[in-house]
């Protein structure tokens, strides 16, 4: 779950990270009450879980109370790469002398994390790695260690950083693994011309996995402002949309995924991704069927499961409850193999619905659902 | 042969007497898999009967390898204490550790696949279908039957579902061993131990492996294989229409920007050498046509 700028900003100050005046607010009229208090000048910042939004024109200051109304008037009606602004943070402008970059990120291929810290900040740190690789230092950090003292100075030299950023670094890793983060992102990290070090913008990523020892996150705070999308996650399914035409059920991510790019692959374009995971009782097969045919734009369905731990059988009884409840108005093509599949292929013969046909391989359904989505566009 | 798991694998289950243990201790016991004993300290000093095999439970990983001489730990606990549990397989010398447990928290795997690193013991998962020897033995819960003669390919691949497909579209031939390594972004046991260990085992002719979005381990896999691997590799990548920065179902296939989406991973591989098939059915058949030769 990636975190909004304001809720990193709330945790870094958690953990003694120093971080600008600021306050967080729905509306422009709120927005000049804000930077009243913050003194008058402020900055404008749109927040969105997405980067570029500088660029986008969602960080803007503002001169005195009227202008910060006036500018989050602007930026809450913003649509930054299709994250609509909901929020902005008010903030109180700071005099920079310098900029650097720090961060703790998950190297996979190591099975650790990595420090991550460059002198130059304040921009695309992508852009400097890819440009300057000189310019930014990789340092391992020991799993069994974490980040001493001794360590964040020791990242602190190697970046050519300051050496009053040393406590925000080990503070920073404080932070990583109190609060099971898979990233925690400085950027910039500034000294401001009193000498002072403030985290001007940060980015943290929590691990969903760790929920259950982390109670305080609470609920998800994205917005799924897609409702099939939203529906979905009430039920607890994986779906993703997309804007094609043949919508996709599957079980386990990596055939769904390779059953997405079959279809493609045969001319038509996937309406979604949709992982009904392992042992999908007939329950949430039901749901499932039912979500994908609420979306519009899909004009032919492929239920396509190979059964290991899941059992085709359960998969068609689902199939057949949603066929007494949805009125089905598209075809559906079901690719049934593995686990209890001849049981499952005869639930389907029995129930001899005319929109449901059944393939035997997994090429084959594929072909079909592109087929029927095709010739249902050229109606 | 096989790789990492053969007839002689004496077999530890932690957590055998939930539900999912249960299930799969039994399945992994019709698959002729030598199960010596399951953990729970709540229920030490029992036993569990299964078909035809009485299965004792003991209270500790340390006292069933005394007892028994346990050399692999299939580990089926909640992830809340998967860590531990992998801890005390590694401290107790078991030489290998399969975590088929699903939502471990990364710092958690970050720990223990270090932890057990610098003990010796081999960690395949966390989040994984387990790995299969047919003919031998069955750690974790890949179906036995999809598959069940032994044969020539190799199989590594990090999607459960997806290493089922090809093993079922290559049911004839069969396999020496197929590992499902597991999606997660920290894992105890990549694409390239598996290669070296196909590369050294004599009963594995081909090597076939699949990959999908997210990281880097296939562009690695593929330096591997051409800079180590003397035997054919056949792979296949899920993901090519995934949609850039969202999450797919695991927490592994993750795109953001152009590294680690399938095309890159397509283009690595085939600048190594590697034949790529477009569907799980296509890559099924380059196989054949290899072995045919």
């Amino acid at each position: 779950m990636d975190l909004y700028e304001y809720q990193a900003r709330e945790l870094f100050q958690q953990h003694g990270i120093p971080v600008p005046d600021a306050e967080t607010v729905r509306t422009a009229r709120e927005a000049r009450a804000a930077a009243e208090r913050l003194g008058g000048r402020a900055v404008i910042k749109a927040q969105v879980k997405t980067g570029g939004r500088g660029k986008a024109g969602g960080v803007k200051p503002a001169a005195d109370p009227a202008a910060a109304e006036l500018t989050a008037r602007q930026i809450l009606t913003m649509d930054i790469k299709g994250h609509r602004v909901h929020q902005v943070m008010v903030a109180r402008p700071v005099a920079i002398e310098a900029e650097c970059y720090v961060s703790y990120a998950l190297d996979r291929a190591a099975g650790h994390f990595l420090a991550i810290a460059s002198a130059e900040g304040g921009m695309d740190i992508e852009e400097v790695a890819a440009t300057r690789p000189e310019a930014v230092a990789r340092i391992p950090v020991d799993p069994g260690q974490g980040v001493t003292a001794d360590k964040a100075r020791d990242i602190a030299a190697a970046a050519g950083l300051p050496p009053a950023t040393a406590p925000v670094l080990q503070r920073l890793w404080q932070v990583l693994t109190a609060e099971d983060a898979l990233l925690v992102e400085v950027n910039p990290l500034v000294r401001t011309d009193d000498g002072d070090i403030l985290a001007l913008d940060g980015k943290i990523t929590l691990d969903d996995n760790a929920r259950f020892r982390q109670s305080r996150w609470g609920d998800d705070t994205d917005t799924h402002d897609d409702p099939l999308e939203a529906a979905a996650a009430g039920k607890g399914i994986g779906y993703l949309r997309l804007d094609g035409e043949v919508g996709i059920i599957g079980n386990g991510a990596g055939l769904v995924m390779s059953t997405l790019d079959v279809v493609a692959g045969c001319g038509a374009r996937p309406a979604n991704f949709l992982d009904i995971g392992g042992g999908a009782s007939a329950t949430v097969m039901a749901d499932a069927l039912s979500l994908v045919l609420a979306d519009p734009k899909v004009r032919s369905v492929l239920v396509n499961v190979f059964g290991g731990i899941t059992a085709c059988d359960a998969v068609a009884d689902g199939i057949v409850t949603a066929l007494d409840t949805v009125r089905l108005t598209k075809p559906l093509v079901v690719r049934l193999d593995g686990n209890n599949a001849v049981r499952g292929r005869a639930i389907l013969a029995e129930r001899a619905h005319p929109l449901v046909q059944q393939a035997t391989t997994m090429d084959g359904a594929a072909r079909q659902a592109a087929d029927l989505a095709n010739d249902a566009a050229a109606v | 042969m096989a790789i990492h798991l053969t007839k002689d694998s004496k077999v530890l289950v932690q957590g055998m007497t939930g539900a999912e243990g249960m299930k799969h201790t039994r399945r992994m016991l019709a698959a002729g898999t030598d199960v010596v004993g399951g953990v729970n300290p709540r229920k030490a000093g029992r036993s569990v009967d299964f078909d035809d095999r009485t299965v004792p439970v003991f209270g500790t990983v340390r006292e069933a390898v005394d007892t028994t001489g346990a050399d692999v730990t299939v580990v089926f606990v909640p992830p809340q204490f998967t860590g531990a549990a992998v801890i005390e397989a590694a401290d107790a010398g078991i030489g290998l550790a399969v975590v088929i447990t699903e939502g471990v928290p990364v710092h958690d795997a970050v720990a223990f696949t270090a932890y057990a690193k610098a003990r010796g013991t081999r960690i395949i998962g966390p989040n994984c279908p387990g790995l299969i020897s047919p003919g031998q033995s069955n750690a974790g819960i890949i179906p036995a039957d999809i598959a069940p003669q032994p044969g020539r390919i190799g199989l590594v691949s990090k999607s459960g579902t997806l290493t089922y497909q090809l093993m079922h579209e290559l049911r004839d031939i069969g396999f020496s061993s197929a590992v499902g390594i597991g999606g997660d972004p920290v894992i105890g046991t990549s694409h390239i131990d598996c290669l070296a260990a196909f590369e050294a085992d004599p009963d594995t002719e081909l090597i076939v492996l699949i990959g999908e979005i997210g990281g880097d381990a296939e562009e690695r896999a593929a330096t591997y294989v051409s800079e180590q691997i003397s035997k054919p590799v056949i792979a296949y990548i899920a993901g090519f229409t995934a949609p850039e920065g969202r999450t797919m179902g695991h927490a592994g296939a993750i795109v953001s920007g152009s590294t680690g989406t399938a095309q890159a991973k397509r283009a690595a591989l085939e600048a190594a050498g590697v034949t790529v098939g477009s569907t799980p059915t296509e890559t099924a058949r380059l196989v054949r046509s290899l072995l045919a030769q």
